[in-house]
């Protein structure tokens, strides 16, 4: 009797958690305005937070005139790491149990969000990854960043055991208990496969689910190919640095 | 002949190495230089100074690390010297990165929690 008691206030809590859609957005005028339109749409359950990058151009307003959306005015670029830890210190500090992060650029469609939710609804994981390579879905790839994603992968299978398909997908939703580790330790520059590591060596259980993505509907992708280079260098750079730190 | 040549960059070598250290003392003095930073410009001045006051310690220096042309070691000591204090600004400059991300950070919070009020 008690233990249905409790399994039911543990589904009325999940019900009940916190939600939260954070959108980092650095000059994204161009697309800023549909993402958050098909967000309300999509996600009415959720509160929206738009952290605005230093963006130049008018990002800011455009996000101010969607009444349901809250935002944060960085001062300074702190690059898309910065503006997505803040998003984590405000989730945390307000006591949010479910965040989900949406790039502000388009590529990650609203109506995909209930899909890496779930699985953290029903604490099958502290952290879901929505991934392009799971499926055969829409989304064309660059070869060269494709190349680089499956050399991530096969460095998350060798030195995780994990099999992560997409680990430079930005788009990911995580618990409470996630959104405290983030807070305290994420990655400046091209964040996502480094934050996978961080996760996993404090122990979280990270799941990946197979999502749709758009290319690209306007502005520019933030990759060069010498901005790619500097990704890989980077990403195992820390990685292996991170490999040398006693686990916790 | 040589010897006169030798005395006048010895001479060069001191005045320089002072002025160098003056001039650090100096920008403490005038707070345009923390402490922090001016250890490693000072200690470098300092032993610049010492090599040009005593020739002979560049040459046992040589001979023991062995370096075949004593003036050789003048320029591994510098570099040596450099690469430390470049260093020394790398990890300032992260320092201040980090601490300046914090602060913007804490700063489009608050900014909100204004708004909000």
């Amino acid at each position: 009797m008690s233990r249905l008691v409790i399994y039911f206030l543990a589904v009325l809590a999940r019900k009940y958690v916190k939600k939260i859609i954070i959108i980092p957005a650095f000059n994204e005028e161009a697309n800023i305005g549909s993402v958050l339109a098909s967000v309300k749409e999509s996600c009415p359950d959720f509160d929206v937070l738009v952290i605005n990058d230093g963006s130049t151009d008018k990002t800011l307003n455009i996000a101010r005139s969607f009444a349901f959306a809250r935002t944060i005015d960085l001062p300074i670029n702190l690059g898309i790491g910065g503006a997505v830890q803040t998003g984590f210190l405000h989730s945390r500090r307000h006591g949010y149990g479910l965040a989900v992060q949406i790039d502000g650029d388009g590529q990650h469609k609203p109506s995909e969000v209930s899909k890496i939710t779930a699985p953290i609804l029903r604490d099958e994981a502290d952290v879901v990854i929505g991934s392009r390579f799971m499926e055969k879905g829409s989304y064309k790839k660059a070869m060269f960043r494709r190349a680089g994603i499956r050399l991530f992968s096969w460095t998350n299978r060798i030195l995780l055991g994990e099999r992560i398909t997409d680990s430079t997908s930005g788009f990911r939703s995580y618990n409470k208990k996630a959104i405290a580790v983030l807070s305290e330790d994420y990655p400046d520059d091209y964040p996502e496969p480094e934050a996978v590591f961080i996760l996993k060596r404090k122990g979280l259980r990270i799941k990946e689910v197979p999502v749709e993505m758009a290319t690209r509907a306007g502005g520019k992708s933030s990759i060069s190919v010498l901005g790619s280079i500097y990704y890989m260098i980077k990403v195992f750079l820390a990685i292996f640095v991170l490999m040398l730190r006693k686990q916790e | 002949m040589e010897n006169v040549q030798v005395f006048r960059i010895q001479i060069l070598a001191i005045i320089g190495s002072g002025l160098l250290i003056i001039f650090i003392l100096e920008l403490i003095r005038r707070k345009k230089l923390k402490e922090e930073f001016a250890v490693l410009w000072l200690t470098m001045g300092i032993v610049f100074l010492v090599i040009s006051l005593f020739r002979k310690l560049l040459d046992k220096f040589s001979l023991l690390v062995g370096i075949g042309y004593p003036p050789a070691a003048l320029f591994l000591i510098l570099i040596m010297g450099l690469t430390v204090i470049l260093i020394h600004f790398s990890v300032a400059i992260s320092r201040l990165k980090e601490e300046n991300k914090k602060l913007a950070q804490e700063l489009g919070l608050l900014r909100k929690e204004l708004e909000d009020k």
